[in-house]
Protein backbone atom coordinates (compact mmCIF):
# COMPACT_ATOMS: atom_id res chain seq x y z
CA UNK A 1 0.00 0.00 0.00
CA UNK A 2 2.13 3.09 -1.41
CA UNK A 3 0.87 7.05 -0.46
CA UNK A 4 0.40 9.50 -3.07
CA UNK A 5 0.47 13.22 -2.34
CA UNK A 6 -1.05 16.09 -4.18
CA UNK A 7 0.52 19.47 -4.63
CA UNK A 8 -1.68 20.83 -1.78
CA UNK A 9 0.30 18.21 0.60
CA UNK A 10 -2.84 16.05 1.30
CA UNK A 11 -1.65 12.50 1.24
CA UNK A 12 -3.97 9.75 0.49
CA UNK A 13 -3.32 5.96 0.94
CA UNK A 14 -5.97 3.34 -0.80
CA UNK A 15 -7.02 0.13 0.47
CA UNK A 16 -9.55 -1.42 -1.44
CA UNK A 17 -11.76 1.01 -2.72
CA UNK A 18 -10.97 3.22 0.65
CA UNK A 19 -8.78 6.37 0.48
CA UNK A 20 -7.25 7.94 3.76
CA UNK A 21 -6.56 11.06 3.55
CA UNK A 22 -4.22 13.49 5.70
CA UNK A 23 -1.67 16.02 5.60
CA UNK A 24 1.95 15.59 5.15
CA UNK A 25 4.49 16.03 7.04
CA UNK A 26 5.87 19.00 5.73
CA UNK A 27 2.43 20.27 5.73
CA UNK A 28 2.71 20.37 9.71
CA UNK A 29 6.04 21.55 9.63
CA UNK A 30 4.76 24.17 7.68
CA UNK A 31 1.60 24.83 9.87
CA UNK A 32 2.79 24.90 13.20
CA UNK A 33 1.37 23.77 16.31
CA UNK A 34 -2.32 22.37 15.22
CA UNK A 35 -4.51 23.40 17.68
CA UNK A 36 -8.18 22.31 15.96
CA UNK A 37 -9.21 20.61 13.09
CA UNK A 38 -12.26 20.31 11.24
CA UNK A 39 -13.40 16.89 10.43
CA UNK A 40 -16.41 16.40 7.40
CA UNK A 41 -19.64 14.59 8.39
CA UNK A 42 -19.84 11.22 8.15
CA UNK A 43 -21.56 10.60 4.64
CA UNK A 44 -21.22 13.44 3.33
CA UNK A 45 -20.66 13.55 -0.79
CA UNK A 46 -17.20 15.64 -2.20
CA UNK A 47 -16.75 16.56 -5.14
CA UNK A 48 -12.48 16.54 -5.52
CA UNK A 49 -11.30 19.35 -4.48
CA UNK A 50 -13.74 20.47 -2.09
CA UNK A 51 -12.77 21.69 1.11
CA UNK A 52 -12.58 18.53 3.48
CA UNK A 53 -11.41 19.58 6.52
CA UNK A 54 -10.02 22.80 8.09
CA UNK A 55 -6.86 22.84 10.27
CA UNK A 56 -6.00 25.44 13.17
CA UNK A 57 -2.97 26.52 14.21
CA UNK A 58 -2.14 29.46 16.97
CA UNK A 59 -1.91 31.50 13.93
CA UNK A 60 -4.00 30.71 11.35
CA UNK A 61 -6.84 28.49 9.59
CA UNK A 62 -6.16 26.46 6.72
CA UNK A 63 -8.23 24.62 4.17
CA UNK A 64 -8.00 20.37 3.48
CA UNK A 65 -9.43 19.76 -0.17
CA UNK A 66 -11.02 16.26 -1.22
CA UNK A 67 -7.97 14.74 -2.69
CA UNK A 68 -10.62 12.14 -4.44
CA UNK A 69 -14.67 12.28 -5.10
CA UNK A 70 -16.82 10.25 -3.14
CA UNK A 71 -18.25 9.31 0.32
CA UNK A 72 -16.88 10.23 3.65
CA UNK A 73 -17.08 6.61 5.49
CA UNK A 74 -15.04 7.30 8.42
CA UNK A 75 -13.76 10.35 10.33
CA UNK A 76 -10.81 10.51 13.04
CA UNK A 77 -12.65 11.82 16.10
CA UNK A 78 -9.34 11.30 18.15
CA UNK A 79 -8.26 15.25 16.66
CA UNK A 80 -11.30 16.58 18.50
CA UNK A 81 -9.53 16.05 21.87
CA UNK A 82 -6.03 15.83 20.15
CA UNK A 83 -4.86 17.81 17.32
CA UNK A 84 -1.67 17.64 18.02
CA UNK A 85 -1.90 14.10 16.52
CA UNK A 86 -1.53 15.92 13.27
CA UNK A 87 1.94 17.33 14.56
CA UNK A 88 3.47 14.12 15.97
CA UNK A 89 2.24 11.75 13.84
CA UNK A 90 0.95 13.44 10.50
CA UNK A 91 0.72 10.81 7.88
CA UNK A 92 -0.42 7.28 10.68
CA UNK A 93 -2.35 8.54 13.76
CA UNK A 94 -3.37 12.31 12.43
CA UNK A 95 -5.52 11.16 9.99
CA UNK A 96 -8.39 13.08 8.69
CA UNK A 97 -10.92 11.23 7.00
CA UNK A 98 -11.63 7.61 5.09
CA UNK A 99 -13.29 8.63 1.64
CA UNK A 100 -14.66 5.48 -0.37
CA UNK A 101 -13.35 6.31 -3.87
CA UNK A 102 -15.98 6.62 -7.05
CA UNK A 103 -13.26 7.04 -9.55
CA UNK A 104 -9.87 5.88 -9.10
CA UNK A 105 -8.74 7.98 -11.86
CA UNK A 106 -8.69 10.95 -9.25
CA UNK A 107 -5.32 9.06 -8.46
CA UNK A 108 -3.36 9.38 -11.17
CA UNK A 109 -2.11 12.88 -11.00
CA UNK A 110 -1.01 12.38 -7.64
CA UNK A 111 2.57 12.08 -7.07
CA UNK A 112 4.54 9.57 -4.76
CA UNK A 113 6.73 9.76 -2.25
CA UNK A 114 9.86 10.43 -4.50
CA UNK A 115 8.33 12.69 -6.84
CA UNK A 116 6.66 14.87 -3.43
CA UNK A 117 9.72 14.85 -2.07
CA UNK A 118 11.43 16.51 -4.75
CA UNK A 119 8.43 18.91 -5.40
CA UNK A 120 8.50 20.18 -1.80
CA UNK A 121 12.37 20.55 -1.79
CA UNK A 122 11.66 23.15 -4.70
CA UNK A 123 9.31 24.97 -2.27
CA UNK A 124 10.91 27.60 0.15
CA UNK B 1 8.76 32.91 -1.79
CA UNK B 2 8.33 36.74 -0.92
CA UNK B 3 8.91 39.68 -2.68
CA UNK B 4 11.10 41.18 -0.18
CA UNK B 5 11.83 43.75 -2.83
CA UNK B 6 9.64 46.66 -1.39
CA UNK B 7 10.38 45.39 2.34
CA UNK B 8 12.61 46.97 4.47
CA UNK B 9 14.74 45.21 7.12
CA UNK B 10 15.45 46.30 10.59
CA UNK B 11 19.12 45.72 12.56
CA UNK B 12 18.66 42.52 13.72
CA UNK B 13 17.24 40.91 10.19
CA UNK B 14 20.51 38.59 10.01
CA UNK B 15 20.29 37.99 13.26
CA UNK B 16 16.84 36.28 12.63
CA UNK B 17 17.45 34.82 9.60
CA UNK B 18 20.86 33.01 11.18
CA UNK B 19 18.40 32.19 14.22
CA UNK B 20 16.17 30.33 11.68
CA UNK B 21 13.28 32.82 11.36
CA UNK B 22 10.44 32.07 9.26
CA UNK B 23 10.41 35.75 7.92
CA UNK B 24 6.82 37.49 6.47
CA UNK B 25 6.06 41.02 5.20
CA UNK B 26 4.51 42.89 8.48
CA UNK B 27 4.03 46.65 7.94
CA UNK B 28 6.76 46.90 5.04
CA UNK B 29 9.02 45.20 7.01
CA UNK B 30 10.32 41.72 6.38
CA UNK B 31 9.82 40.34 9.93
CA UNK B 32 9.90 37.32 12.36
CA UNK B 33 6.69 35.59 12.41
CA UNK B 34 8.02 32.63 14.33
CA UNK B 35 11.55 30.50 15.44
CA UNK B 36 11.97 27.14 14.80
CA UNK B 37 10.42 26.31 18.77
CA UNK B 38 6.98 27.57 16.93
CA UNK B 39 4.58 29.83 18.64
CA UNK B 40 3.39 27.86 21.09
CA UNK B 41 6.87 26.85 22.57
CA UNK B 42 7.63 30.75 22.36
CA UNK B 43 4.39 32.01 24.16
CA UNK B 44 5.02 29.89 26.85
CA UNK B 45 8.48 30.66 27.53
CA UNK B 46 8.20 33.92 27.17
CA UNK B 47 5.03 33.72 30.24
CA UNK B 48 7.34 31.42 32.44
CA UNK B 49 10.97 32.84 31.48
CA UNK B 50 11.72 35.63 29.21
CA UNK B 51 11.09 36.15 25.35
CA UNK B 52 13.35 38.88 23.18
CA UNK B 53 11.21 40.63 20.22
CA UNK B 54 12.50 42.86 17.52
CA UNK B 55 10.03 45.56 17.31
CA UNK B 56 11.82 47.81 15.25
CA UNK B 57 9.35 48.28 12.65
CA UNK B 58 8.06 50.74 15.26
CA UNK B 59 8.07 54.57 14.72
CA UNK B 60 10.58 55.90 17.41
CA UNK B 61 9.92 59.85 17.23
CA UNK B 62 10.90 62.53 19.07
CA UNK B 63 8.93 65.90 19.69
CA UNK B 64 10.78 68.68 21.25
CA UNK B 65 9.77 72.39 21.36
CA UNK B 66 8.65 74.76 23.91
CA UNK B 67 6.18 72.91 25.33
CA UNK B 68 5.99 69.36 23.90
CA UNK B 69 3.49 68.04 26.22
CA UNK B 70 0.81 70.75 25.38
CA UNK B 71 1.63 70.43 21.91
CA UNK B 72 1.05 67.14 21.39
CA UNK B 73 -2.15 67.24 23.82
CA UNK B 74 -4.07 69.19 20.24
CA UNK B 75 -3.46 65.85 18.77
CA UNK B 76 -4.35 62.93 21.85
CA UNK B 77 -6.70 62.91 24.45
CA UNK B 78 -3.52 61.72 26.94
CA UNK B 79 -2.31 63.98 29.98
CA UNK B 80 0.62 64.12 28.80
CA UNK B 81 0.87 67.71 31.07
CA UNK B 82 0.52 65.32 34.20
CA UNK B 83 3.50 63.58 33.46
CA UNK B 84 7.44 64.15 35.12
CA UNK B 85 10.42 63.48 33.73
CA UNK B 86 10.90 59.95 33.47
CA UNK B 87 7.26 59.04 33.24
CA UNK B 88 5.38 57.56 30.26
CA UNK B 89 1.53 56.98 29.33
CA UNK B 90 -0.80 55.01 26.94
CA UNK B 91 -2.83 57.62 24.54
CA UNK B 92 -3.96 57.48 20.99
CA UNK B 93 -4.83 59.97 18.01
CA UNK B 94 -7.87 60.65 17.40
CA UNK B 95 -9.89 62.41 14.03
CA UNK B 96 -12.44 64.40 13.87
CA UNK B 97 -15.12 61.91 14.37
CA UNK B 98 -13.85 60.37 17.25
CA UNK B 99 -12.21 57.74 15.81
CA UNK B 100 -9.11 56.49 16.33
CA UNK B 101 -6.05 57.16 14.24
CA UNK B 102 -3.27 54.77 15.75
CA UNK B 103 -2.32 53.89 19.50
CA UNK B 104 0.82 55.32 20.62
CA UNK B 105 2.71 55.48 24.15
CA UNK B 106 4.20 58.60 24.75
CA UNK B 107 7.35 59.25 27.53
CA UNK B 108 7.96 62.70 28.87
CA UNK B 109 11.82 63.13 29.05
CA UNK B 110 12.36 65.84 30.73
CA UNK B 111 13.36 68.07 27.73
CA UNK B 112 11.61 66.69 24.82
CA UNK B 113 8.99 63.74 24.73
CA UNK B 114 9.98 60.56 23.34
CA UNK B 115 6.68 58.89 21.05
CA UNK B 116 6.72 55.38 19.81
CA UNK B 117 3.69 54.24 17.26
CA UNK B 118 3.04 51.30 15.10
CA UNK B 119 4.60 50.52 12.03
CA UNK B 120 1.31 50.25 9.89
CA UNK B 121 0.75 53.65 10.86
CA UNK B 122 4.07 55.95 11.36
CA UNK B 123 4.05 57.80 7.95
CA UNK B 124 0.51 58.61 8.78
CA UNK B 125 1.24 59.30 12.26
CA UNK B 126 4.74 61.38 11.58
CA UNK B 127 3.03 63.76 8.64
CA UNK B 128 0.45 64.39 11.20
CA UNK B 129 2.91 65.44 13.97
CA UNK B 130 4.75 67.71 11.59
CA UNK B 131 2.27 69.26 10.20
CA UNK B 132 0.00 69.78 12.78
CA UNK B 133 2.32 71.01 15.40
CA UNK B 134 4.79 72.60 13.19
CA UNK B 135 4.76 76.37 14.46
CA UNK B 136 5.75 75.16 18.04
CA UNK B 137 7.25 71.87 18.14
CA UNK B 138 9.89 69.77 16.08
CA UNK B 139 9.53 66.14 14.66
CA UNK B 140 12.47 64.00 15.03
CA UNK B 141 12.22 60.44 13.73
CA UNK B 142 14.72 58.35 15.00
CA UNK B 143 15.10 55.72 12.24
CA UNK B 144 19.02 55.45 13.49
CA UNK B 145 17.61 53.64 16.46
CA UNK B 146 16.36 49.36 16.53
CA UNK B 147 14.08 49.04 19.17
CA UNK B 148 13.43 45.37 21.27
CA UNK B 149 11.49 44.13 24.03
CA UNK B 150 12.32 41.75 26.83
CA UNK B 151 9.53 40.34 28.06
CA UNK B 152 8.68 38.03 31.06
CA UNK B 153 8.79 37.46 34.60
CA UNK B 154 12.98 36.89 34.34
CA UNK B 155 13.51 40.25 32.22
CA UNK B 156 13.87 42.23 35.46
CA UNK B 157 16.69 39.55 36.21
CA UNK B 158 18.49 39.54 33.16
CA UNK B 159 18.28 43.05 32.36
CA UNK B 160 19.72 43.76 35.78
CA UNK B 161 22.62 41.60 35.05
CA UNK B 162 23.77 44.41 32.26
CA UNK B 163 22.60 47.39 34.65
CA UNK B 164 21.30 46.97 37.72
CA UNK B 165 19.09 50.18 37.60
CA UNK B 166 16.98 48.62 35.63
CA UNK B 167 15.14 46.74 38.68
CA UNK B 168 14.39 50.02 40.62
CA UNK B 169 12.46 51.15 37.40
CA UNK B 170 8.69 51.20 38.12
CA UNK B 171 5.86 50.42 35.35
CA UNK B 172 5.56 52.77 32.51
CA UNK B 173 9.16 54.85 33.49
CA UNK B 174 11.86 55.77 31.08
CA UNK B 175 15.54 56.02 32.02
CA UNK B 176 18.92 56.24 29.45
CA UNK B 177 21.49 53.51 30.40
CA UNK B 178 24.47 51.71 29.16
CA UNK B 179 23.28 48.12 28.21
CA UNK B 180 26.10 45.97 27.13
CA UNK B 181 28.29 49.10 26.51
CA UNK B 182 25.53 50.99 24.07
CA UNK B 183 23.85 54.29 25.20
CA UNK B 184 20.00 52.69 25.30
CA UNK B 185 16.62 54.01 26.48
CA UNK B 186 15.20 51.88 28.50
CA UNK B 187 11.42 51.79 29.66
CA UNK B 188 9.73 49.40 31.78
CA UNK B 189 7.25 48.46 29.50
CA UNK B 190 5.63 46.09 26.91
CA UNK B 191 2.56 44.70 25.12
CA UNK B 192 2.45 40.85 26.29
CA UNK B 193 1.13 41.56 30.06
CA UNK B 194 4.23 40.67 31.63
CA UNK B 195 6.83 42.62 33.82
CA UNK B 196 9.46 43.66 31.03
CA UNK B 197 11.47 46.50 29.11
CA UNK B 198 11.44 47.98 25.71
CA UNK B 199 14.78 48.88 24.88
CA UNK B 200 15.82 51.51 21.76
CA UNK B 201 19.34 50.51 20.69
CA UNK B 202 21.31 52.21 18.23
CA UNK B 203 20.70 50.50 15.07
CA UNK B 204 24.85 49.51 15.04
CA UNK B 205 25.16 48.04 18.47
CA UNK B 206 21.63 46.48 18.10
CA UNK B 207 22.84 42.94 16.99
CA UNK B 208 25.44 42.99 19.41
CA UNK B 209 22.96 43.95 22.64
CA UNK B 210 20.50 41.03 21.88
CA UNK B 211 23.53 38.69 21.07
CA UNK B 212 24.80 39.22 24.74
CA UNK B 213 20.45 39.28 25.82
CA UNK B 214 20.46 35.81 23.71
CA UNK B 215 23.28 34.36 26.12
CA UNK B 216 21.38 34.17 28.85
CA UNK B 217 19.98 31.08 29.34
CA UNK B 218 16.67 32.08 30.11
CA UNK B 219 15.93 34.21 26.98
CA UNK B 220 14.59 32.91 23.88
CA UNK B 221 13.83 35.28 20.49
CA UNK B 222 10.19 35.47 20.15
CA UNK B 223 8.37 36.08 17.26
CA UNK B 224 5.32 38.53 15.90
CA UNK B 225 2.97 35.11 15.86
CA UNK B 226 3.64 34.72 20.03
CA UNK B 227 3.56 38.80 20.35
CA UNK B 228 0.05 38.70 19.06
CA UNK B 229 -1.09 35.45 21.15
CA UNK B 230 0.70 37.25 24.37
CA UNK B 231 -1.11 40.51 23.50
CA UNK B 232 -4.88 38.66 22.87
CA UNK B 233 -4.49 36.81 25.96
CA UNK B 234 -3.80 40.29 28.20
CA UNK B 235 -6.95 42.08 26.60
CA UNK B 236 -4.60 44.34 24.32
CA UNK B 237 -6.16 46.16 21.15
CA UNK B 238 -4.40 45.88 18.28
CA UNK B 239 -4.36 49.15 15.87
CA UNK B 240 -6.10 48.39 12.49
CA UNK B 241 -8.07 45.24 13.99
CA UNK B 242 -9.52 46.27 17.23
CA UNK B 243 -9.03 49.97 17.42
CA UNK B 244 -9.80 51.78 13.66
CA UNK B 245 -11.16 54.74 12.88
CA UNK B 246 -14.22 53.56 12.87
CA UNK B 247 -14.30 52.61 17.19
CA UNK B 248 -14.37 55.52 19.77
CA UNK B 249 -12.18 55.54 22.98
CA UNK B 250 -15.37 54.57 24.84
CA UNK B 251 -16.44 51.99 22.70
CA UNK B 252 -13.18 50.31 22.93
CA UNK B 253 -13.00 50.73 26.64
CA UNK B 254 -10.15 53.26 26.45
CA UNK B 255 -11.75 55.70 28.85
CA UNK B 256 -9.59 55.27 31.32
CA UNK B 257 -6.64 56.92 29.09
CA UNK B 258 -8.84 60.20 29.44
CA UNK B 259 -8.06 61.82 32.46
CA UNK B 260 -10.26 64.29 34.24
CA UNK B 261 -8.57 67.72 33.45
CA UNK B 262 -8.60 66.12 29.31
CA UNK B 263 -12.65 65.70 29.59
CA UNK B 264 -13.03 69.02 31.35
CA UNK B 265 -10.61 71.03 28.72
CA UNK B 266 -11.25 68.47 25.66
CA UNK B 267 -8.82 70.28 23.09
CA UNK B 268 -8.52 67.13 21.08
CA UNK B 269 -9.45 66.41 17.77
CA UNK B 270 -13.12 65.14 17.97
CA UNK B 271 -13.26 66.08 21.72
CA UNK B 272 -17.42 66.63 21.93
CA UNK B 273 -18.02 63.30 20.12
CA UNK B 274 -15.76 61.61 22.29
CA UNK B 275 -16.73 63.37 25.67
CA UNK B 276 -20.55 63.29 25.11
CA UNK B 277 -20.37 59.44 24.18
CA UNK B 278 -19.05 58.74 27.80
CA UNK B 279 -22.34 60.61 29.49
CA UNK B 280 -24.85 59.03 26.64
CA UNK B 281 -22.77 55.24 26.27
CA UNK B 282 -21.72 53.88 23.03
CA UNK B 283 -24.04 51.93 21.08
CA UNK B 284 -21.24 48.80 20.36
CA UNK B 285 -18.42 47.92 22.92
CA UNK B 286 -15.28 45.73 22.80
CA UNK B 287 -15.44 42.25 24.60
CA UNK B 288 -13.56 39.31 25.66
CA UNK B 289 -15.24 36.35 24.10
CA UNK B 290 -14.71 32.57 25.14
CA UNK B 291 -15.93 30.36 22.66
CA UNK B 292 -16.73 27.00 23.53
CA UNK B 293 -15.17 23.75 22.50
CA UNK B 294 -11.42 24.08 21.20
CA UNK B 295 -12.42 25.47 17.39
CA UNK B 296 -10.74 29.20 17.07
CA UNK B 297 -12.90 32.42 15.89
CA UNK B 298 -10.43 34.31 13.59
CA UNK B 299 -11.02 38.28 13.06
CA UNK B 300 -14.13 39.09 11.47
CA UNK B 301 -16.50 35.84 12.60
CA UNK B 302 -19.64 37.27 12.41
CA UNK B 303 -21.29 37.23 16.20
CA UNK B 304 -24.89 36.62 17.20
CA UNK B 305 -27.58 36.70 19.65
CA UNK B 306 -29.24 34.00 20.81
CA UNK B 307 -31.90 34.23 18.39
CA UNK B 308 -29.44 34.07 15.71
CA UNK B 309 -29.27 38.19 14.42
CA UNK B 310 -25.92 39.20 13.33
CA UNK B 311 -24.91 42.02 15.76
CA UNK B 312 -20.72 42.57 15.57
CA UNK B 313 -18.07 41.06 14.88
CA UNK B 314 -15.02 39.00 15.80
CA UNK B 315 -11.71 41.44 15.68
CA UNK B 316 -8.56 39.52 17.30
CA UNK B 317 -9.20 35.91 17.52
CA UNK B 318 -7.01 32.65 18.03
CA UNK B 319 -5.76 30.16 20.30
CA UNK B 320 -4.38 30.80 23.57
CA UNK B 321 -1.25 28.67 24.33
CA UNK B 322 -1.51 29.66 28.35
CA UNK B 323 -4.96 28.45 28.52
CA UNK B 324 -4.85 25.58 25.86
CA UNK B 325 -8.53 27.03 24.52
CA UNK B 326 -9.24 29.74 22.02
CA UNK B 327 -10.32 33.41 22.96
CA UNK B 328 -10.97 36.01 21.01
CA UNK B 329 -12.47 39.74 21.38
CA UNK B 330 -14.88 41.88 19.32
CA UNK B 331 -17.62 44.50 19.51
CA UNK B 332 -21.19 43.56 20.47
CA UNK B 333 -24.20 46.04 21.08
CA UNK B 334 -23.96 47.59 25.00
CA UNK B 335 -26.75 45.51 25.67
CA UNK B 336 -24.60 42.09 25.54
CA UNK B 337 -21.17 43.17 26.96
CA UNK B 338 -22.33 42.54 30.26
CA UNK B 339 -20.08 39.10 31.99
CA UNK B 340 -21.81 35.47 30.80
CA UNK B 341 -24.32 36.89 28.18
CA UNK B 342 -24.23 33.99 25.83
CA UNK B 343 -23.51 34.52 22.46
CA UNK B 344 -23.59 32.70 19.21
CA UNK B 345 -19.62 32.66 16.79
CA UNK B 346 -20.43 31.90 12.98
CA UNK B 347 -17.56 29.72 12.58
CA UNK B 348 -17.87 28.63 8.37
CA UNK B 349 -21.39 28.64 8.65
CA UNK B 350 -21.86 27.21 11.72
CA UNK B 351 -23.28 28.34 15.09
CA UNK B 352 -20.67 28.04 17.74
CA UNK B 353 -21.86 28.63 21.38
CA UNK B 354 -19.41 31.64 23.81
CA UNK B 355 -19.76 33.75 26.16
CA UNK B 356 -18.46 36.89 27.17
CA UNK B 357 -16.09 37.41 29.74
CA UNK B 358 -14.11 40.02 31.68
CA UNK B 359 -9.95 40.61 29.92
CA UNK B 360 -7.80 40.02 31.07
CA UNK B 361 -7.77 36.24 29.85
CA UNK B 362 -4.40 35.96 31.93
CA UNK B 363 -3.90 38.17 34.54
CA UNK B 364 -1.28 41.11 33.79
CA UNK B 365 1.84 40.84 35.96
CA UNK B 366 3.49 44.26 35.84
CA UNK B 367 6.16 46.35 38.22
CA UNK B 368 4.38 48.43 40.33
CA UNK B 369 7.13 48.80 43.15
Amino acid sequence: MSTKYTKDHEWVTVEGDVATVGISVYAQEQLGDVVFVEVPDMGRELEKGDELAVVESVKAASEVYAPVKGEVVAVNEDLEDKPSLVNEDAQGAGWFAKIKIEDTSDLEDMMDEAAYKEYTEGLS
Amino acid sequence: MNDTSQTKQTALYDLHVELGAKMTPFAGYDMPVQYPDGIMKEHLHTREKAGLFDVSHMGQVVISGANPAKSIEKLIPGDIEALSAGQMRYSFLTNDNGGILDDLIVTQRGDDLFVVVNAGCKDQDIALFKSALKNDATVTVLDDRALVALQGPKAVEILARFNPAVADMSFMSYQELEIAGAACFVTRSGYTGEDGYEISIPNERAEEVCRAFLAEEEVAPIGLGARDSLRLESGLCLYGHDLTTETTPASAGLLWAISKRRREEGGFPGATIIIDEIAAKPKMKRVGILPEGRAPAREHTEIADMDGNVVGEITSGGFAPSLQAPIAMGYVPLELSKADTQLQLIVRGKARAAKVVKMPFVEQRYYRG
